[in-house]
């Protein structure tokens, strides 16, 4: 059976970043393993700019950002295998994988970390009605195939959902001659980045309709309309305000799903939350030895956050193959109090040594509103903010002094606090 | 001598291709003619992929006769044509004291028809302990030892398979637009794609056999289309139910089916509206929402979160509510397989093996010495062993390769549902032959390769793929024409 | 004229409202923060949007994605997209390489953001 120290399953951004920071932690001897052609992930469909500026100071393009982490695989002989699906993981740490060159493969590893991103929900988890004909295609595959294979879905476009990538996607098919009707959320509110409401939909005149969804989808052989309703705060269509748009192309930004099919293989408990493992402030999974970082343990806004968590996740993963990464003893549970959701790591150790960070999704909109971290009824951590949505994490950090409390702590709540009306 | 065919079979579902097998045991020239892109395109790929134990038709019928039959006749058929078929039990369950003298009568039915296996009633300490997870009204249930689960696809697929292997035709995207009686007795059929000549002809054209059948006979026929609605449910959740769960039929509803597939996911519905057009497979809000609502009783808090996709059928229902199977009086070598709706898919190797010994008798059919009734599935990675999958890829790389990660299909088992006899057309035709896209992500990681290995196998343009023929086309144009500009 | 636009440096995306003449931009309102105002003031003056966008490789469908290299004038997009859209590029090309100099006499390069060899 082939050995490794660090194995590490994904060459997207949690990946790459992870390789790099178990490296420059002192790893040696590290195997990345990637089910595409060419490393990257998702990053290398998404050719808008935006990505980097706190990795790098600069706005990069989704290429370029993971070209600069690929450039450091490559400069540091990190060995990585593409083409390769992993397609088994055992809580022993041993991975089974395929490829066409390799056949099967057992790979045993000292640590493994867990880089295998996020799917996208598809029409059929939505159960809209209506017919089941071509022209319906999640986001990310239409830009998979606009992007990387020069493929063009349709010209009349609707876009259900208000996620970043719907949003990138709008505007994409504008710039390459389609029409694009209508950016249809549910919600009353979108989570995409502001930025990207006023230069993806703005910019072209590009009605979000905040509050409505799709009723029915028309067309036997291919797509040829929609049906748009209003929805009440039941989030229920409204009948009487259904509206009808012609259009050969719905694309779905509904919502995206850690892809852990391999990590419920190996063992790892799985938070109801974010649909991640659960982790605690070192990213260790309840698998010792399998560490978790990116989408996979839950869903980032941005990709710069991801590379500093698999960094993380990368050095840690060495520190245990090592046996110098700390046992921190008991874990503390991490309660999310009220308006706080999907929160990261869900458990803290008593002895953390390190600054423990936290991130969460507000599950509304708050203004004017305070984060706030309790340990034993004591405020450790309080900030306010003018804002705070479902759309952008939230990213905190404590350090370790202030966290002495932990060793008679039953747990540590983190709750937003709204002023009172 | 003319290009004479001794049977043209109309329509490529279950019923039809297991009349082409059925044929090939005889020394016959079969066609069979399928209207759309593709086999198993109607009813056929759209039901409760049940194996009915045959309690539930009233005896005396058709239905009651070929469901049993039929449902013997499926471990032979799991043995030669390597389908999967899982003999997991049916339960009919009644959810009020009330429903008791109901059951019996469903028991005393069962036992009339002939059911084989066992087959009684269960009381409700016996039903939650084979189903702890069934909802909190449920009081007894009717045990049936026989009802089973099949994959219909891939029931129509072996047959269809089996039968070409043996020398039968298909055609496909052949839609028979007349029939006329030649004054050599022979029968003409005029199809899209050409007029044939044949001494027998096989109706088997589901919501349309009516439309066969009025063509030739007096004795009319009318089917209208009765549309099923359903949800599927992830794989996370198939050890919710072990049998097949009915529901016991109430003054309020014949109720809603709540069963394990035999690919491991759960499937609810059917409902049942009678609509007027043969062709609106639609789902609707309305019918979606009462086929979960009555599915609660057996699944309360159904995690709507989990569900993988929706997707609605429609059945052949016919007026007399039976089976009509065979000659018209007035229309002799024309055989009728109509109004097979459920339990048409139990039925099938029993009626197609009654059909086509009709067939023999009338046209004298010598047995053909050289039938082979074994076909072997795509091998299927996602269950191989490690030995197997790797001895796989030493002889094919292309089992290397996994295209369809939610279901762990490989490039190999893709190429493969292309390649076969009557194989894949389209991006439905392979999910109906791998499940590549059936999965959780329904399609959304593999499409693009699957576009790309389509196109390549039957040296199309990307461009020409189509969901399921006609113009079901994925994808509108070229960014690029190979490096040149639009301009 | 009167301009309403939404603010896009935070999650507030507050409603700014202003009034131009063409020289002077007056009246700013709505904004929280000075970033709000200054926003307001380019967005209104001289707005500017980076530009990523697909070039022809020759000798296959597969685009390659370009950027220019800094943010354009907003009316310039449409023109930009044309030119970008006429360009076919000949492998290899390399991150940075220069696409198309000076697109549509902006003053920037469009560049690629991919390597293909």
């Amino acid at each position: 059976m082939r050995k490794t120290d660090i194995l590490i399953i994904g060459g997207g951004p949690a990946g790459l970043a992870a390789a790099v920071g178990a490296y420059e932690a002192g790893a040696r001897d590290i195997l990345i393993l990637d089910r595409e052609e060419r490393l990257g992930g998702i990053l290398k469909q998404c050719i808008h700019n935006g990505f980097g500026l706190h990795t790098f100071k600069e706005e990069l393009t989704g290429p370029e950002y993971a070209q600069r982490f690929i450039e450091k695989v490559l400069e540091y002989q990190i060995p990585y295998q593409t083409e390769t699906m992993v397609i088994d993981v055992s809580p022993e740490k041993v991975a089974t994988c395929v490829s066409r060159q390799k056949g099967l493969e057992r790979i045993e590893a000292k640590a493994i970390i867990l880089c295998m991103g996020c799917r996208e929900r598809p029409r059929g988890s939505l159960g809209t009605p209506g017919e089941r004909c071509p022209g319906i295609f999640t986001a990310g595959t239409a830009q998979r195939f606009t992007n990387l294979e020069g493929l063009m879905p349709g010209k009349e476009v609707v876009i259900l959902g208000s996620g970043d990538i719907g949003l990138i996607m709008a505007r994409r098919m504008t710039f390459l001659g389609a029409k694009v009707h209508a950016c249809v959320e549910l919600m009353p509110y979108s989570s995409g980045l502001k930025r990207n409401i006023v230069q993806c939909l703005d910019d072209f005149g590009i009605p979000l309709l905040l509050s409505h969804t799709v009723v029915d989808i028309h067309g036997r052989e291919h797509l040829t309309g929609v049906t748009v309703a209003e929805v009440g705060p039941d989030l229920k269509p409204i009948p009487g305000t259904e509206k009808y748009f012609p259009c050969d192309t719905l694309l779905l930004s509904v919502g995206l799903i850690p892809e852990n099919e391999l990590s419920e293989m190996a063992g790892v408990k799985i938070a109801p939350t974010t649909s991640g493992a659960e982790v605690d402030e070192q990213l260790q999974t309840s698998v010792p030895g399998i560490f978790s970082a990116g989408n996979v343990l839950h869903v980032h806004d941005l990709v710069d956050f991801v590379s500093e968590e698999a960094m993380k996740a990368g050095a840690n993963a060495f520190r245990y193959v090592q046996g110098t990464l700390s046992k921190g003893g008991r874990k503390v549970p991490v309660q999310m109090g009220f308006g706080v959701g999907g929160i990261v790591p869900q458990f803290v150790s008593e002895n953390a040594e390190d600054k423990v960070s936290f991130m969460f999704r507000p599950r509304n909109v708050y203004r004017n509103a305070k984060v706030i971290v309790e340990l034993n009824g004591e405020q450790i951590y309080s900030k306010k903010s003018m804002i705070l949505a479902p759309g952008e994490m939230v990213n905190l950090s404590l350090p370790p002094e202030k966290l002495a409390g932990l060793k008679t702590a039953d747990s540590i709540l983190v709750r937003i606090e709204v002023p009172e009306a | 001598m003319k290009n004479v065919y001794d049977v043209i079979i109309i329509g490529g579902g279950v019923v039809g291709c297991a009349v082409a097998r059925e044929l090939a045991r005889y020394r016959t020239k079969t066609l069979l003619l399928e209207k759309t892109n593709d086999i198993c395109n109607g009813q056929s790929k759209a039901n409760t992929a049940i194996l009915h134990g045959g309690y539930d038709a009233k005896p005396g019928t058709l239905k009651a006769k070929f469901n049993v039959l039929g449902n013997a006749m499926f471990d032979r058929i799991h043995e030669e044509l390597e389908v999967p078929v899982q003999w997991n039990t049916s339960l009919v369950v009644s959810f009020s004291k009330e429903g008791h003298p109901a059951l019996e009568r469903l028991l005393d039915q069962g036992i009339q028809n002939g059911c084989r296996g066992e087959l009684r009633i269960i009381d409700e300490q016996e039903l939650r302990r084979r189903e702890p997870n069934v909802g909190s009204t449920a009081c007894e249930a009717l045990l049936v030892g026989s009802g089973g689960i099949v994959c219909p696809y891939e029931l129509t697929e072996a047959y269809a398979e089996n039968a070409a292997m043996n020398g039968a035709q298909f055609l496909r995207n052949a839609g028979v637009t007349n029939l006329r009686r030649l004054p050599n007795g022979h029968w003409q059929v005029i199809s899209t794609v050409g007029t044939f000549e044949t001494r027998a002809v096989v109706n088997a054209a589901g919501v349309y056999s009516d439309v066969f059948n009025n063509m030739v006979s007096e004795r009319k026929v009318h089917i209208h289309p009765r549309r099923g609605e359903y949800y599927i449910v992830d794989k996370k959740y198939h050890n919710m139910f072990h049998a097949a769960m009915f529901q016991l039929p109430t003054k309020m509803g014949k109720g809603v089916l709540v069963a394990p597939t035999v690919d491991g996911t759960v499937l609810i519905g059917p409902t049942a509206e009678d609509i007027e057009d043969k062709e609106d497979k639609q789902t609707t809000a309305e019918g979606l929402a009462k086929a979960l609502q009555e599915a609660s009783r057996t699944w309360e808090n159904i995690p709507t979160r989990a569900f993988i996709t929706t997707f609605s059928g429609l059945r052949s229902t016919g007026d007399t509510g039976d089976f009509i199977l065979g000659e018209p009086e007035d229309a002799p070598l024309f055989f009728n397989c109509c109004a097979v709706e459920s339990p048409g898919l139990t039925s099938s190797p029993a009626i197609a093996k009654w059909i086509s010994e009709q067939i023999a008798g009338k046209l004298e059919l010598k047995e053909n010495p050289d039938f082979n009734p074994i076909r072997k599935a795509i091998p299927k990675f996602r269950e191989m062993t490690a030995a197997e999958r790797e001895a796989a890829i030493a002889a094919n790389p292309d089992f290397g390769k996994v295209v369809c990660r939610c279901e762990t299909v490989t490039e190999a088992e893709i190429r493969e549902a292309i390649r076969r006899p009557v194989g894949a057309l389209d991006i439905d035709g392979i999910k109906r032959r791998t499940r590549a896209g059936m999965g959780r992500c329904q399609a959304g990681f593999c499409t693009p390769r699957t576009v790309e290995i389509l196109a390549e196998e039957l040296g199309i343009s990307p461009l020409e793929v189509t969901k399921f023929g006609g113009g079901s086309r994925l994808l509108e144009g070229y960014l690029f024409e190979e490096g040149k500009n639009h301009a | 004229m009167k301009y309403e636009l939404t603010c896009i440096n935070c999650p507030m995306g507050c409603r700014i409202t202003a009034d131009y003449d063409g020289k002077e931009v007056t009246n700013i309102q709505g904004f929280t923060c000075a970033r709000g105002k200054a926003y307001a003031q380019t967005e209104i003056t001289d707005p500017t949007r980076m530009v990523t966008a697909l070039v022809g490789a020759a000798g296959t469908h597969a685009p390659l994605s370009v950027k220019t290299q800094s943010p354009i004038r907003k009316p310039l997009i449409f023109d930009a997209l044309q030119e970008i859209r006429k360009t076919v590029v000949n492998p290899p090309v390399h991150i940075g390489d220069v696409v198309i100099a000076d697109v549509c006499g902006s003053g920037v390069n469009v560049i690629a953001t991919e390597n293909i060899e």
